[in-house]
């Protein structure tokens, strides 16, 4: 994991003169935002006006138009551009490298919020402002990759069983209830155990062998409800072969479900990894996780509660945030919520 | 470019004796759980270029399968072919690997759909969709294809073509709709196309302006069309000749004329009286009694019989062949002259 750590110096404990009030500005800086913009939004309503553009409106386009209008998708899109940014660059959120041992003091273990210690430190010394910034890499490189990797492997065997049908159908529809009957916990935990070593592409293997099938599924029904539909026989009786036929014109028409669910797992993906983190499986120190801090703290939480307080926020804002965009996705994909 | 089709397929023209295309004692059965259903038992019909054939018949009589079968577009399973031809130009359709036939279909043979709505693609727009046979069948670039689809909805003459053809489907009317499928159809000037019940999603007027565009294209081009319906005053007009389907098998085959002036069967007589008209304003509009069998358990005989007012004693256990009237007409009823006599006077 040394890939991650930023170039330049580090700072052990020479910030002692950082203003008090630039505290308040970085932490309020994820949840302000979308709390101020949302009494300026002029209504929650979707009512369309008519010939509100020249351009023809196709679903996504149309989808588009109406998450631009959406508090709850400008709130979470805002949340997540910050925490983006706070997983991209975390040096601009903090001089202090918690991947540098020469920062954490043990001398100073569990301190009270100071202005050198924004929140604190934990039980080795070590400055847990720091450690919560550059644990939102993790958390995102995991939740991100997790849902890239099923949507691309559930939604693509969902679509070969679904058109198939037959035997490809029952082979893979048949794995996976294999997949299904296992408790997701549980598996998680004994594929973690096979590996020595614990870091996000571990974390992420688990959680996408347990996850697939759910996709897998979604895109399945999608991909039978298409297949069945007039335009697909048209196409077929004007000459269109199986393949154009499968990505041209069944995969546009039953890949929003897909979106919309790997939207929403995105956040989930994120909890189950600071679960799998907490239980000691997955992601291990030294690395920085959310769960793995909350893990840490939680022995000490009477005496210092900074250091598990401060991560499970941030976590829980974190999963609260990619829910809230898949929400206002799938409410602008279904029609039906209209 | 590439165009397997006419290696595969007898070139243009030089007919001889074999129509444009026919069908042979067609039979397409589908097992479904409730047992094999026969939806298609022994269809014949030809059909020659520049000509209209109306198929004709209620729901379940088999008409839009045989169409299917044509397009080879059925679902195998559940469905199957268990004996006939569908000879186009002389090669059977049936016998040619499915990469062959995808090359005939839209090319030489093709099909518009009763709901235009649901027939095309709601995520492109219609321009794409038109553009898209040129692009996959004639290799076009994206530019060429737009420009073709413009031509091609400026003869199926939907207004403003060069400004709409950046729509999407779900924006035209009806009849807009069913213009740009049958602009779709046409792209590649089809030599058969087969229009399954193309105006029955539309009102009166829409449907007259869809059967006089169809007709336009067709003298255009000179190409056969078969046009699937169970609305006898849309037929009238424009087809040539009439096959009457009832429970899988054509029961009345005949020119337009003879068949609306002297139907030589049963079926036939009853659709036809069926018609609302003017000069019978007041009295009660009459009505074949019952309802059609069902596939999965056909009456025996005649399977019109239990609905005929001809019936005899035979109907009930001989199946009636297609008796010849004449050398253009057919009728499948032991009392065709009876039913011809009944409606002489």
């Amino acid at each position: 994991m040394s890939d991650i750590r930023p170039v330049g110096p580090a700072h052990p404990e020479t910030e002692q003169d950082a203003p008090a009030d630039a505290q308040v500005t970085a932490v309020g800086v994820p949840e302000a935002p979308p709390l101020q913009e949302r009494p300026e939004q002029p209504d929650a309503v979707p009512v369309k006006p008519k010939g509100r553009r020249d351009k023809p409106a196709s679903l996504w386009s149309d989808a588009w138009y109406d998450l631009r209008r959406r508090p709850l998708f400008l709130g979470a899109s805002v949340l997540i551009a910050v925490l983006l940014v706070m997983a991209i660059f975390p040096q601009l959120f903090t001089s202090i490298d918690p991947y540098d041992a020469k920062t954490c003091v043990l001398a100073n273990a569990r301190q009270d919020i100071s202005a050198a210690h924004w929140f604190g430190t934990d039980n080795q010394g070590c400055d847990v402002y720091a450690r919560t910034i550059y644990g939102a890499r993790n958390s995102i490189v995991v939740g991100v990759s997790t849902t890239v990797v099923t949507a691309l492997v559930g939604g693509l065997l969902g679509l070969i069983a679904g058109f198939r049908s037959g035997a490809t159908d029952t082979l893979l529809s048949r794995t996976t209830e294999i997949f299904f009957a296992i408790p997701p916990i549980l598996g998680a935990l004994l594929i973690l155990a096979m590996f020595r070593t614990g870091n996000v592409w571990t974390v992420m293997l688990a959680l996408a062998v347990l996850a697939w099938p759910m996709t897998f599924r979604i895109m399945r029904a999608a991909v039978i409800t298409a297949k069945n539909q007039d335009y697909v026989m048209a196409a077929r009786a004007l000459g269109a072969g199986p393949w154009r036929i499968m990505f041209r014109h069944i995969l546009p028409n039953s890949i929003a479900p897909v979106i919309v669910v790997a939207t929403i797992n995105l956040g989930s993906f994120i909890a189950a990894e600071a679960a799998l983190s907490f239980l000691g499986v997955g992601i291990r120190s030294p690395d920085i996780s959310w769960g793995l801090m909350i893990a840490e703290a939680r022995d000490r939480f009477l005496e210092a509660w900074e250091p598990l307080l401060f991560p499970a926020f941030m976590l829980s804002l974190t999963v609260l945030a990619f829910i809230m965009l898949g929400d206002a996705v799938r409410d602008a994909l279904d029609p039906k919520l209209r | 470019m590439k165009n397997t089709a006419t290696d595969v397929l007898p070139a243009e023209g030089g007919l001889g004796n074999e129509p444009l295309l026919a069908v042979d004692d067609l039979h397409v059965e589908f097992v479904t759980r409730g047992g094999l259903v026969k939806a298609v038992n022994g269809v014949s019909y030809t059909l020659q270029p520049g000509e209209t054939l109306a198929v004709l018949g209620e729901s379940g009589s088999g008409k839009s399968v045989t169409a299917q079968a044509i397009m080879g577009i059925l679902d195998m399973p559940p469905a199957r072919i268990p004996k006939g031809e569908i000879r186009f130009r002389g090669t059977d359709l049936l016998k040619l690997p499915e990469d062959a036939k995808t090359q005939i279909r839209g090319q030489r043979i093709a099909m518009i759909f009763q709901d235009a709505l649901s027939a095309l693609n709601p995520v492109f727009t219609v321009g794409w969709q038109i553009g898209e046979m040129f692009r996959v069948h004639r290799g076009m670039s994206k530019r060429d294809a737009e420009k073709k689809a413009v031509e091609l909805m400026d003869r199926v003459r939907i207004p403003a073509a060069k400004a709409r053809v950046h729509d999407y489907p779900h924006q035209f009317s009806g009849g807009m709709r069913q213009r740009i499928m049958i602009a779709m159809s046409i792209a590649l000037d089809p030599e058969v196309l087969i229009a399954d019940e193309p105006t029955t999603a539309l009102d009166v007027t829409v449907q007259a302006q869809i059967m006089e565009l169809l007709a336009e294209l067709q003298r255009e081009s000179n190409m056969g069309l078969i046009l699937i319906t169970h609305d006898l005053g849309v037929v009238a007009d424009v087809a040539d000749k009439i096959a009457v389907m009832y429970a899988g098998r054509i029961v009345e085959n005949a020119p337009v004329f003879d068949i609306y002036r002297h139907p030589a069967h049963p079926y036939s007589k009853g659709l036809l009286e069926s018609i609302p008209r003017v000069d019978l304003k007041g009295q009660e509009l009459y009505a074949i009694k019952g309802l059609p069998p069902n596939l999965l358990n056909m009456p025996t005989g005649c399977a019109f019989h239990p609905r005929c007012p001809y019936r005899q004693d035979n109907c009930v256990t001989d199946v009636p062949e297609l008796y010849e009237i004449s050398p253009v007409r057919n009728s499948a009823c032991h009392y065709w002259r009876e039913v011809l006599d009944g409606t002489d006077g």
